[in-house]
């Protein structure tokens, strides 16, 4: 869209136009000046007035252009071309079959309708194009020699520009000049990228020396850069200045179009790229067009629709060759010679008269039926926009639409790709736990105060805001009291200040403060841990006042101390205050950029700095705030008074803190009044953890106070604030997977490297212990507690990260920087020589320890991914994360079943993982052979309680003995990323999806993005299903785009997902509904309208198609013209569009809390091959009928052709809307409405139509026919046998299925004709009318490892725990038995997977002798319901069940660690979980008793 | 500045979501109505035996009576039937029906006696009909004027491109133009009563009221407006090439005379199938005492013109009585009685259906 605006603008100036293009043959680079020296009169030298103006046009046409554009796009679609041609066939005289006029009506009516909606959408572009133009920002004029206002479409390239806080950037501009002391401007790139966290800026570097004002009158240097392109994140030139100096320019130095200015007063920037060249702009693309499976599916029967029309054309014209044969050389008079007065041969005429017949039976191909199926699919996006259940008041986001014409495959889908981090959870970290020098902090507390959120989250919608947290947008002026609010609100309402809604609301009002709910933010902190900071930190003070080295620290303390610096500074966490404007809180001492040459090296280096300088001012708390104005105006005047503040209240006695912190609800007292001096500061990190890690160090009082380029400051407790010095930052990236700083330390004085990175890194990095001294043995037994620890986190679903340290001495930090400097100058592949660096300095570290960050479950995901499947969907998860903690966030989220068995594939070469899929393989098919023998002997146990059904009236008796049956054992498989990579490899693949597609839940850990859209591609294609797949961030986006539903979660992580997708959610568990119910309507609305469309065309049309047997195939028609033509346009429009926007096969609840109605759209059970054919066939009876019945009628009659003819339409009219009538499960108002309003428009139209003119409307001339018609009685007679005779087949043929075998969707609706209460009773507790038709999918799908295990030749153990099982009541088991098993720390080997079992503790699952049964009932039950047995076969699972293979006993291979859980959370019942798998269970049983 | 700052969001994400709802600044929040929510009070019938048992019965309970209904009224409609074609040696006709030229300039005559077994009480129509005459083929239906027959001067003398080739002839408009005209129905048709005493009486047949009121009336008209001199009116035509007389000699009535004149009117109507029949003449009652036509015997006097032999058709004359639905057609009475049972047939498949297969739904519903 960008793009054809550009042409627009290039196409206004051709010349220009040429012109550029031969300067960009000759270079590749833009070129800018000021526009200051070129500005009056003289602007034919301005070489910059061939870029591109800031004026943005994003609408397609202009006002001349619209009419052939307009049409060119549409005849892009091939039906449209199609139409347009029999209208201009029609115009040969030869062939003419109507009036040349009429016939093209249709074509234009729909054109014009598709033209209007084109001209709407482009008219709303162009009024917010308008708008955008209009808005104001400064530039400098060079008359008035100052900024003035102007609109943005008037901003030129070259131009300066002005930006004062908050404003928008106007264009992409080049930072020269910035009010921030350190020459830094914060931007906001939530527009962008959705990212919300604030950017740094850089001003260009050769005007950082500048004080205060820039002046742009004198500039003039030359800019030299890149052609616009669109990567965001990149940016190249240089500044040529007027001495010749150069100096490069980077991304760090340009401003982006639609960022917004923060927390800095004012920049100033010179335009480089405006308008359609603005990276912002390059980067839009418009929406994405996909085509339905359904689409795809129409298309192939519009095609055989088109081959329908050619055999009819093709028999007709034979038909007329052969009539005309049969007279020979005597003429009848009836048969008219051609206008020349020639005559015709047969052939010639059969030719001409194919011709002709394509005209009259064009409307078989149903020319309205694209524009109905867009103006339906506009609706039902309307109605998704509409619903309430998809909006989200925390984000106040509802969900988006962005692919307009793919709604109904929401309705198909069979596989779900889904994201973990930010899809499947909130993505807000909380710190949890963490391990210091091998010693475990629980923070038990912690965990306490998180379990009360939730708890409040229940009871919190009422209450009203207290003002959360402070109002971000407020004016500077009304700053003051919002803070009083603040105040206010900390000491009298502790327990809501940790509410969820507050924490909502916060979001809501902070939108730009991401990560920052209180729960988050407050963490309570370990007493344990306290004691130690507390003890560690008074030594310190001690041992400085003493002046004694901080090197005779004991080890742990020193240790922790160590490991909470690491959290504050290791990150790239920016501080700001929360007023307004966000002022970064400075606590400069000395202005100094990070090391930039061996030069600065060395001299900051020297001993004498070493001891002097920043000790001294460390060592000072009260602290002089140079609020560093430098002359600029500037409100930084509060920090200064906060942090006396800041110095009174850290006065407060440690044990205060520590005592106020040991019980959990009432103890927020202490935090209140921590919550005064703190809470001023803002934490803006790139990522959640980051900012969990340091607002879980603020906790210890060992928070972040400010940061800047070269320097951190850190307020220590006792020690007050200390400023370390920061040498180098290397950021994070997805390769190293760790991040360092390297800062000095201020006490020591040591170069000190932190480094945070994950576990299996970090790990790997550590400094090999010598185990010769004691030290060492401490390291050793440091390293391998902390990797029980980690085992233990990551068990527990908690994310997990490493902190280590490493000290360098001087002579290796010169030896590094040398090399580090060289990499950083490089001009070429200085990615790759900074990587090696950042390789080079992260090694031989020192573990510290290590911290569990938690990502909270969204709301509602269990339950949403339970009835997602339960729906037939197989959720796979891809996930970056590790495999321990995907696992485990797997189990929370009940993905994998604690009952099932898992399948782990580790593998460390392609063999390997070949080797395992093999195993793997005959595995599964072992347990699919002996499953189906096993069922067959059991087929009849004794056990089995008919009466049950009866008896489970009372839902808390029925749940315990229910549930059991239906926890069948599935297969879960567990990969990980470079196993995937193995299996992702052309000769694995095919293997790889055997496993997997067995397999009821996949989890892809440690995956890339690429693999991530790999894994979708493969299974789309291979499998050829449908995929969805939803994610939340920018690694997701290439999965989202390949997956045939692409659906991004607008969460925190950014908006490249939403932008990248067709659907965008707030929330997980919206999918849900999205899925089964709207994808459930969507799909079986436009699925039924499609075939209703092609039963209409084609019922119409072979009306005609009869007469021509009595009319010597001589093409004429009966019916009138403007009948024929408008008959589909307008007659019968309308319900149809009705129906296909409103109908309700099921509604809503139902189809929610019976999520088995899904399994209808991913079998397309509502448009089916055979089903176009269905309806041909039906269509071919009724249009028998529908002639017939007239024929006779009026055979030998005096009646005339249209006098025939008009019944004929009448009662075709009335047969086509009552079929509709059948067709619609649902009237309300508006399709009583549209078919008393199509019956009055016809006979409106008829009337007026026949009395309007005696002389007009050749050949029917049907003057007065209705009229006359109306007073017949026979017209009545007509009227109403017809269409009687015509639907009873259908109707009958309804009315059985309804009660011998009703789909599910019928049962459903049943359902729905309940009462409410009784329904929700029937769902909940029998679900008896669903019985027949949904267990034997639910139950055949389910394999039974149990009675596996028994052929697998596991050893005599097995059975006989087996048989224990057998005896053992049904119900939750042994849940205490696996705990204590699971978690024994084993510190000997850092390897070991300590939860890892052994395929033994298979047999510790309980026995479901209920089940087995029930199976092996429903097998006999199973020919009786032939309806269901398509059902099971399409399903992907049966097809594997299917291929019976020898069963190769697997074999426990080394790689492939096999085991099962028994679930701990088995402990917790799943209160939301029971009702519905009770209503399967009991459904089950209910079949038989009906059988 | 904040409404700005939306907008341009709006603008440079172009998240250009079609369909109405896109508030600004308003919480986003949906309306929650009946429409909006998809929550509009619904009839939901579900079709199964049981609930479509009662239309079945209903349908089969209507539908029988009026099909007896519309069955007694057919029969009770007389019609008598004669094939005059010739095809027979033996026929009368025969002689006649080998000219196969329309422009033979010698009348044929052929006399057919016939006899009537029942008297005809009402109104008798006299139909003339034709078989495999397919006055629905396409461009025979198109070759006609509907503005010269309306009287429109303009067209008289430049008829229409639809009557090609039938529009001029020897370089004069022909009037009425086209295909339809051309191939008027020109056989002329009196019937005689054969007294038992041996005389003949030539029953008055009426030859106006058989055309449509409104064809009459509105449709067709002759030119020149109300002058009563059609040979002048009609000056500079020349008569379809079939015909034996120009249009304004068709009769000598001038009320039914060029355009307007009946036989031409109802000709000009084409039939819907190849065989058809069309009112030739009515014979109106008398008196109520007296039969239209008494029983015994009767004579028809064809003047054989029209040729049908060259395409293997056929003439009859009709003679019938109508009732309300028109003529004799005992289709639509059997028709009804044929949907009625079956249709009650079919009610009673489905109450068995419904009693052995449908209570299994329904006991649950109960139970609950």
């Amino acid at each position: 869209m960008a793009r054809q605006g550009e042409d627009a603008g290039i196409s206004k100036v051709p010349k220009s136009k040429r012109q550029k293009k031969k300067k960009s043959k000759e270079n590749k680079t833009r070129t800018v000046h000021a526009n200051m020296l070129y500005d009056c009169a003289k602007g034919e030298e301005n070489p910059n007035r061939l870029y591109a103006n800031n004026k943005i046009k994003t609408t397609k046409y202009t006002v001349l252009s619209f009419l052939p554009k307009n049409l060119f796009e549409q005849f892009h679609r091939f039906a449209n071309v199609y139409f347009v041609f029999i209208a201009l066939l029609n115009f040969v005289p030869v062939v003419n079959a109507f009036q040349p006029e009429l016939a093209l009506a249709p074509v234009v009516f729909i054109l014009s309708v598709t033209a209007i909606k084109d001209l709407w959408e482009d008219y709303r572009r162009h009024r917010s194009d308008k708008e955008i133009n209009h808005m104001d920002c400064l530039v400098y004029s060079r008359v008035e020699r100052r900024y003035v206002e102007k609109y943005w479409k008037e901003v030129r390239v070259g131009d300066f520009i002005r930006l004062r806080c908050n404003e928008i950037l106007p264009a992409d501009v080049l930072l020269l000049s910035s009010s921030d002391p350190d020459r830094l401007c914060h931007i906001e790139t939530a527009t962008l990228d959705g990212e919300t966290n604030l950017k740094q800026r850089q001003v260009v570097r050769s005007f950082f020396d500048l004080d205060c004002d820039f002046d742009p009158l004198k500039y003039n240097s030359i800019i030299e850069c890149e052609k616009p392109n669109n990567d965001l994140n990149r940016f190249r030139g240089y500044i040529i200045h007027r001495s010749g100096r150069r100096d490069a320019l980077y991304k760090e130095n340009l401003l982006l179009r639609g960022c917004t200015i923060r927390n800095t007063e004012e920049a100033v920037g010179i335009v480089i790229y405006a308008g359609h060249e603005t990276k912002a702009m390059l980067n839009n693309n418009g929406p994405r067009y996909k085509r339905s499976k359904l689409e795809r599916q129409m298309n192939v029967d519009v095609f055989w629709c088109v081959i329908i029309l050619l055999v009819m054309c093709l028999f007709a014209a034979v038909g007329h060759g052969l009539w005309m044969f049969q007279y020979g050389d005597k003429r009848p008079v009836f048969d008219v010679l051609s206008p020349e007065g020639t005559d015709l041969s047969p052939v010639m005429s059969a030719i001409y008269l194919f011709l002709t017949m394509i005209i009259v039976f064009q409307v078989l191909i149903p020319i309205s039926l694209f524009v109905s199926i867009e103006i339906v699919k506009i609706c039902q996006v309307y109605f998704i926009h509409q619903d309430m259940d998809l909006y989200d008041e925390e984000t106040d986001s509802h969900l988006q639409c962005r692919a307009l014409n793919i709604t109904e495959d929401l309705g198909q889908m069979q596989y779900i790709f889904s994201d973990k981090t930010g899809t499947l959870t909130e993505n807000k970290m909380v710190f949890r736990r963490c391990t210091v020098a091998g010693v475990e902090y629980s923070h038990d507390a912690n965990a306490k105060r998180i379990a009360m959120y939730q708890e409040m989250d229940s009871e919190e919608e009422e209450c009203t805001s207290h003002g959360g947290t402070l109002p971000r947008r407020d004016s500077v002026t009304s700053h003051q009291s919002a803070r009083v609010v603040l105040r206010s609100q900390s000491t009298k309402s502790h327990r809501r200040t940790g509410s969820r809604a507050e924490a909502k609301r916060a979001s809501i009002l902070s939108k730009h403060t991401a990560f920052s709910s209180p729960m988050e933010k407050d963490i309570t902190p370990d007493p344990q841990l306290v004691d130690k900071v507390n003890e560690c930190s008074s030594q310190m003070d001690f041992m400085r006042f003493h002046s004694q080295p901080m090197s005779q620290l004991p080890s742990d303390l020193s240790d922790i101390i160590d490991f909470l610096i690491a959290l504050t500074i290791c990150n790239t966490v920016v501080v700001s205050s929360p007023n307004q404007p966000r002022h970064k809180v400075r606590m400069r001492f000395e202005l100094k950029s990070p090391v930039k040459t061996i030069e600065d090296f060395i001299k900051r280096f020297t001993p004498s700095r070493l001891t002097s300088g920043s000790n001294s001012s460390s060592s000072s708390s009260l602290i002089t705030n140079r609020s560093s104005n430098k002359g600029c105006s500037s409100l930084l005047s509060s920090p200064s008074a906060e942090s006396t503040l800041t110095k009174l209240h850290e006065e407060q006695p440690s044990g205060d803190v520590r005592h106020a912190f040991s019980p959990v609800p009432p103890c927020f007292a202490g935090k209140a009044s921590w919550n005064l001096e703190e809470g001023e500061l803002r934490y803006e990190a790139e990522s959640p953890d980051e900012a969990a890690l340091v607002y879980a160090a603020r906790a210890y009082k060992c928070s972040l106070v400010g940061r800047l380029p070269d320097q951190v400051t850190v307020e220590l407790p006792h020690l007050g604030k200390l400023n370390f010095e920061l040498l180098h930052t290397l950021g994070f990236d997805s390769t190293r997977k760790r991040m360092s700083v390297v800062v000095r330390h201020p006490l020591t004085d040591q170069i000190t490297v932190y480094t945070k990175g994950a576990d299996s890194v970090i790990m790997d990095l550590i400094r090999p212990p010598d185990t010769g001294n004691s030290k060492g043995k401490r390291q050793k037994k440091i390293v391998c507690r902390t990797q029980n620890y980690l085992n233990l986190y990551a068990a527990d679903g908690l994310r997990t990260l490493c902190i280590a340290k490493k000290i360098l001495s001087k002579e290796e930090y010169a030896c590094w920087l040398q090399r580090h400097l060289e990499a950083e100058t490089a001009i070429q592949g200085r990615e790759e020589l900074l990587f090696e660096s950042a390789l080079r300095l992260e090694t031989n570290l020192q573990l510290l320890g290590a911290t569990g960050i938690e990502d909270r479950l969204q709301d509602g995901v269990p339950e949403t991914i339970a009835s997602l499947r339960k729906a037939g969907l197989q959720i796979w998860v891809l996930t970056g994360d590790k495999q321990e903690t995907a696992v485990n966030i797997a189990y929370a989220c009940k993905l994998l079943d604690p009952e099932e068995e898992i399948l782990t594939l580790n593998a460390d070469s392609q063999e390997a993982c070949a080797l395992l899929l093999e195993e793997s393989l005959h595995y599964i098919q072992a347990k699919f052979l002996c499953n189906s023998t096993d069922q067959a002997a059991k087929a009849f146990h004794p056990n089995f309680v008919p009466f049950e059904i009866y008896s489970s009236s009372s839902p808390s008796s029925s749940s315990s003995s229910h549930t059991s049956p239906f926890l069948v054992h599935r297969l879960g498989l567990v990969i990980d990323g470079r196993t995937l990579a193995y299996a992702l490899d052309k000769s694995l693949e095919d293997k790889f999806l055997a496993v997997a597609r067995s397999c009821r839940s996949v989890l892809c850990c440690r995956s890339t993005p690429l693999q991530k859209s790999m894994v979708v591609k493969l299974v789309r294609n291979k499998l050829k299903v449908m995929t969805l797949a939803i994610g939340d961030g920018a690694n997701d986006v290439s999965m989202i785009q390949v997956a045939d539903v692409g659906v991004g979660i607008s969460g925190q992580e950014g908006m490249q997902a939403v932008m990248a997708s067709d659907f965008a959610l707030p929330r997980f568990r919206y999918l849900q509904k999205l899925l089964l119910v709207h994808g459930h309507w969507c799909y079986s609305r436009l699925a039924n309208m499609i075939l209703y469309f092609f039963y209409k065309n084609a019922m119409f049309v072979t009306l005609i198609f009869w007469y021509q047997f009595y009319c010597g195939f001589s093409g004429s028609a009966m019916i009138d013209q403007w009948y024929l033509i408008f008959f589909n346009l307008m007659f019968s429009a309308f319900p149809q569009l009705i129906t296909g926007t409103l109908d309700k096969d099921v509604s809503g609840e139902t189809l929610q809390q019976l999520p088995q109605l899904y399994v209808n759209g991913q079998n397309s059970e509502e448009y089916k091959p055979y089903m176009f054919w269905m309806n041909m066939i039906d269509a071919f009876y009724q249009s028998l009928i529908c002639f017939f019945i007239p024929y006779f009628t009026y055979a030998d009659s005096e009646v005339d052709l249209f006098t025939w003819g008009t019944p004929i339409t009448t009662l075709t009219l009335f047969t086509i809307l009552l079929h509709l009538g059948i067709e619609t499960k649902t009237w309300t108002w508006m399709n009583w409405l549209s078919i008393t309003f199509s019956i009055v428009l016809f006979f409106t139209v008829a009337l007026c139509y026949n009395a309007s003119c005696p002389t007009c409307y050749s050949p029917s001339n049907p003057y007065w026919t209705m009229q006359r018609l109306l007073q017949d009685p026979l017209f009545y007679l007509l009227c109403i046998i017809t269409p009687v005779a015509a639907l009873l087949p259908r109707y009958l043929y309804r009315a059985c299925q309804g009660t011998l075998f009703p789909s599910p969707v019928q049962m459903g609706s049943q359902l729905d004709k309940l009462p409410a209460d009784t329904r929700r009773n029937i769902l909940s507790l029998s679900g008896v009318k669903l019985g027949s038709p949904l267990n034997p999918f639910l139950s055949h799908r389910k394999p039974s490892p149990r009675a596996c295990n028994k052929k697998d030749n596991q050893g005599p153990i097995l059975q006989t725990e087996e048989d224990k099982g057998q005896q053992r009541p049904l119900g939750p088991i042994d849940s205490e038995k696996s705990l204590s098993g699971l978690y024994t720390p084993a510190p000997s080997e850092i390897d070991t997977l300590p939860y890892t079992k052994d395929a033994a503790s298979l047999s510790m699952e309980p026995q479901p002798p209920l089940t087995k049964n029930l199976e092996g009932l429903d097998k006999t039950s199973e020919p009786s319901d032939l309806s269901l047995s398509s059902w099971i076969t399409s399903t992907p699972l049966l097809t594997q069940a299917d291929c019976v293979q020898l069963n190769l006993p697997p074999d426990t291979a080394s790689q492939c660690v096999k085991y099962t859980r028994n679930s701990e959370e088995r402990l917790k019942p799943e209160p939301t979980i029971y009702p519905a798998q009770r209503t399967e269970h009991v459904a089950e049983q209910s079949l038989h008793t009906v059988l | 500045m904040m409404a700005s700052s939306y907008n341009a969001k709006d603008e440079d994400g172009h998240i250009t979501v079609s369909g109405p709802g896109g508030a600004t600044l308003r919480s986003k929040k949906p309306e929650n109505t009946a429409f909006k929510q998809q929550r509009l009070p619904a009839w939901q019938p579900i079709l199964t035996a049981g609930t479509v048992l009662p239309a079945f019965f209903i349908i089969g309970l209507i539908f029988i009576p009026i099909g007896i209904g519309l069955y007694v009224t057919s029969n009770n409609i007389k019609e008598f039937e004669i094939d005059y074609t010739g095809v027979d040696m033996s026929s009368p006709c025969f002689n006649c029906s080998q000219n196969y030229s329309w422009n033979s300039t010698k009348p044929c005559t052929c006399t057919i006696p016939f006899h009537l077994d029942q008297p005809y009480e009402s109104n008798v129509f006299m139909y003339y009909g034709l078989s495999n005459f397919y006055q629905n083929h396409r461009r025979y239906v198109k070759s006609r004027d509907d503005s010269q027959l309306n009287g429109a001067a303009g067209s008289l003398t430049e008829p229409s491109k639809e009557c090609e080739p039938y529009a001029y002839h020897e370089s004069k408009p022909i009037a009425p133009c086209g295909a339809i005209a051309n191939s008027m129905f020109n056989d002329t048709l009196e019937l005689f009563y054969n007294d038992p005493n041996g005389t003949k009486i030539q029953i008055p047949l009426n030859k106006t009221g058989i055309a449509w009121f409104t064809d009459k009336h509105v449709k067709f008209r002759n030119p020149g407006g109300n002058n009563p001199n059609l040979t002048a009116v009609f000056q500079g035509t020349t008569k379809p090439v079939n015909w034996r007389r120009p249009v304004y000699e068709l009769d000598t009535d001038p009320e039914n005379n060029g355009f307007i004149n009946e036989d031409f009117i109802v000709w000009m109507r084409t039939a819907a199938l190849p065989t058809f029949r069309k009112l030739y003449r009515i014979i109106h009652r008398k008196n109520s005492m007296v039969p239209t036509l008494p029983r015994g015997n009767y004579t028809l006097e064809v003047v054989y013109n029209y040729p049908v032999r060259s395409f293997e058709g056929s003439k009859r004359v009709i003679l019938s009585t109508i009732s309300w639905m028109g003529g004799k057609n005992p289709f639509l009475g059997i028709a009804y009685i044929t949907v009625g049972s079956v249709c009650f047939f079919l009610g009673v498949v489905l109450l068995i259906i419904h009693h052995k297969y449908g209570n299994r739904n329904n006991n649950a519903d109960i139970s609950n």
